[in-house]
C-alpha cells in the first residue's frame, strides 16, 4: 500500500503537467487568465484548436504537423536501411580495416554533437540544402547509433540459418533480406521509433537551418507560436498538445520497444 | 578471388559464406557517404574553420592560426566576457543538476523494482515526458511556472519570478530538466538492478541483511558499471544543455542563464562568426574528455 502511495503521488507529478496542458488547450482565452487559474476547463471549448487548425502565413501549424510527418518519417527510413546494411556488413563480413572502420564509428559517438553543428551547417549550404527538408531528413541518419545498435543485435542472431541458405546457394543479399532482417524486427521497431522520436523532438538543428515559416517543423514552430500569441495560452497549448498527441500514441504502443531497446544500449555503451 | 576467401574462411573455420571483394564495401557505401560527408568531414573541417576568421557573410576568410583559441583566454578580447560568463552558466547548470539526476531516478528505479500490478504502467507514465520533445516541455512549463497565471505560484501561495531572476530561474532549469529526463535514468538503473542475480540478496539474507543491507552491499555495489554509464551521459548532457535555457529562461537575467552551447551558436549561427564558435567548441569538447577521464578513474580507483 505504501509503495503505490509514493507511486501515485510521482503519477501526478509526472502526468499532472500534461494533463494541465490539455485542460488549458480547451480552455477559453478569459478563462486561461483568470487568476487563481482553474484546474480543469470551466466550459470546455475547442476555439483554440480552430485557430490552430486555420493558422496564418507566419504560423502555419497543421504545414508545420505535414512537415514533421515526413521528416521524421524519412529520416526514420533512412536510418533503418543504411544502418542495416552497414551493420550488417560489420557483423557478418569479412574484409581489411573491418576494426578500424568500426572504431572510427563508435568513436563519433562519444563526441558531443554540437561540434558537428556549425560545420554541418556550411556543408548542407554547399550542397543547397538550407531552408528545405532535406537538411531535415539526411544529415542525421549519419549518426553511428543505428549502426552500433543494429550490429549487437545481429551478432546475437544464430549463423546456422546463414550457414543453411548458403549451402542452397544464397548469397548474401539474400541472407540479409530473408534471413538478417525478418530475425531482427524488435531491433528494427526499436530502432525505427527512437529515429522517429528524435527527429519529431529536434529543435536545436531546425532552428538555424530553416529560415521560412512553410518549411518549420513542429517544435521550432511552436517557439514561433509563442512569440506570435503571447499570452493566448489556449491557442498555445493546443499547439504543444498536436505536437505530443503523436509522440504519445507512438510511445504507448510501443513502450516495450523502447525502452527496452534505451536501456539495452544504455548498458552496453 | 571467390576460392580464395572460400579457402580463407574454411581455414579459420569460420563457415561465413564467400563473397565477393566488393560485396562489404557495397553493404557499407550508403552509410559511409553519410558517415564521411556529414560527420567525419564536419569532425575535420570544423578545425580548418577554427583557424580562420570564419564570417560567413564576408568574402575573405583569413588564416589566423590559433586567434581565435587564444582570444577565448584573453580578457581584452570581445567575446571573452559573454564566453566566460556562458560557461560558467553550464557549470552551475551542471553541477546543480547531475546530483539530482543520478540520485532521484535510482529512488524511482527501486520503487519499480519488484513485481506489482501496474509496474508496466507506472514505468511508462514516469517515461513519458521524456518522449516529448525539449520545445513542448518548456512551453508547458512556462505556463505552469508564469508568475501571474501559473499553477506553482499559485500551489506555493508564492510570488516567484521563475524564470526572470536568480536564483529561481536555476531551480526551475534544474526542476523542469529533472522532470523531463528523470524516466531515462531510471530506466537505466532498472534494467542494471534486473542483471543482479537474485543469489546475491539471498545470501545477504542468509547473513542478516535487512533491506538497507541489502541495498548498500548488494544492489549499490552491482550497479557500479551502470552508474558509471549514468554519471558519464548526464554530465555529458547537463554540459550540452541548450533548449532549456533557449526557451525557459531565454539566458535572463542578463545572460546569466545563457550557457555555453547557446553562446556558441548564437556567435556561429545567428553572428555568423564561425571561426570562433568553432575554437570555443573544440575547447569545451576537450574540456568534456577531461572530465570523463577524471570521471572514469575515479569509479575505478574505488573498485
Amino acid at each position: 500500500m505504501k509503495r503505490y502511495t509514493g507511486l501515485l503521488a510521482l503519477a501526478v507529478l509526472f502526468v499532472g503537467p500534461l494533463v494541465w496542458a490539455l485542460g488549458v488547450s480547451f480552455k477559453t482565452q478569459t478563462e486561461a487568465t483568470r487568476v487563481p487559474p482553474t484546474l480543469l476547463p470551466a466550459e470546455p471549448t475547442t476555439s483554440a484548436y480552430g485557430t490552430v487548425f486555420q493558422g496564418t502565413t507566419d504560423t502555419p501549424v497543421l504545414r508545420w504537423f505535414a512537415n514533421s510527418l515526413i521528416a521524421a518519417t524519412g529520416h526514420m527510413l533512412l536510418v533503418l536501411v543504411v544502418s542495416s546494411l552497414a551493420a550488417y556488413a560489420l557483423a557478418r563480413l569479412e574484409f581489411g580495416g573491418k576494426k578500424l572502420m568500426f572504431g572510427v564509428i563508435v568513436g563519433t559517438l562519444l563526441v558531443p554533437g554540437f561540434v558537428f553543428l556549425i560545420p554541418q551547417f556550411l556543408i548542407v549550404d554547399q550542397l543547397g540544402w538550407l531552408d528545405s527538408l532535406t537538411a531535415l531528413i539526411v544529415p542525421g541518419a549519419a549518426g553511428a547509433f543505428g549502426v552500433f545498435f543494429l550490429r549487437q543485435f545481429f551478432l546475437g542472431l544464430p549463423r546456422e540459418l546463414d550457414e543453411a541458405a548458403f549451402m542452397e546457394g544464397a548469397n548474401h543479399w539474400h541472407i540479409f533480406w530473408r534471413i538478417t532482417l525478418p530475425l531482427s524486427r524488435p531491433a528494427l521497431a526499436t530502432l525505427a521509433v527512437l529515429s522517429f522520436l528524435s527527429n519529431w523532438n529536434d529543435f536545436i538543428w531546425p532552428i538555424y537551418v530553416i529560415f521560412s515559416p512553410e518549411y518549420f517543423t513542429l517544435p521550432p514552430g511552436l517557439s514561433i507560436l509563442q512569440g506570435a500569441y503571447t499570452i493566448h495560452y489556449p491557442v498555445i497549448m493546443a499547439g504543444a498538445v498536436l505536437a505530443s498527441i503523436p509522440v504519445l500514441i507512438l510511445f504507448s504502443l510501443t513502450q516495450r520497444y523502447v525502452i527496452e531497446g534505451i536501456s539495452r544500449s544504455g548498458l552496453k555503451g | 578471388m571467390v576460392a580464395i576467401s572460400a579457402k580463407k574462411a574454411a581455414g579459420r573455420d569460420v563457415r561465413v559464406p564467400r563473397s565477393g571483394k566488393a560485396t562489404p564495401y557495397l553493404f557499407l557505401a550508403p552509410y559511409l557517404i553519410l558517415f564521411s560527408v556529414f560527420v567525419l568531414a564536419p569532425a575535420l573541417f570544423g578545425i580548418w574553420v577554427s583557424l580562420h576568421d570564419w564570417d560567413y557573410m564576408l568574402e575573405g576568410k583569413p588564416f589566423v592560426g590559433l586567434d581565435n583559441y587564444t582570444a577565448l583566454f584573453d580578457d581584452q578580447s570581445p567575446v571573452y566576457g559573454d564566453f566566460w560568463m556562458s560557461m560558467r552558466a553550464t557549470g552551475i547548470f551542471t553541477v546543480f543538476s547531475v546530483p539530482f539526476l543520478v540520485v532521484l531516478p535510482l529512488g524511482v528505479a527501486l520503487l519499480l523494482n519488484r513485481p506489482f500490478r501496474g509496474r508496466t504502467l507506472f514505468r511508462g507514465l514516469f517515461f513519458a515526458p521524456f518522449v516529448l520533445g525539449v520545445a513542448v516541455v518548456c512551453l508547458i512549463w512556462r505556463l505552469l511556472l508564469d508568475p501571474n497565471l501559473g499553477l506553482v505560484d499559485w500551489i506555493l501561495g508564492t510570488p516567484i519570478p521563475w524564470t526572470t531572476a536568480t536564483p529561481w530561474a536555476w531551480i526551475a532549469l534544474v526542476g523542469v530538466t529533472v522532470w523531463w529526463t528523470l524516466g531515462f535514468n531510471a530506466v537505466i538503473y532498472l534494467a542494471g538492478m534486473q542483471d543482479i542475480p537474485r543469489e546475491l540478496y539471498d545470501a545477504a539474507k542468509v547473513d542478516g541483511a535487512g533491506r538497507w543491507g541489502a541495498f548498500v552491499h548488494v544492489t549499490l555495489p552491482g550497479l557500479r558499471p551502470v552508474a558509471l554509464f549514468v554519471v558519464t551521459t548526464t554530465i555529458l548532457a547537463s554540459a550540452n544543455m541548450f533548449g532549456q535555457s533557449y526557451l525557459l529562461t531565454q539566458g535572463a537575467p542578463g545572460g546569466e542563464t545563457r550557457t555555453a552551447i547557446m553562446y556558441m551558436l548564437q556567435q556561429g549561427l545567428r553572428e555568423y562568426k564561425m571561426g570562433s564558435a568553432s575554437a570555443m567548441s573544440y575547447l569545451l569538447t576537450l574540456l568534456l574528455i577531461l572530465v570523463s577521464v577524471v570521471n572514469f578513474r575515479l569509479f575505478r580507483t574505488r573498485s
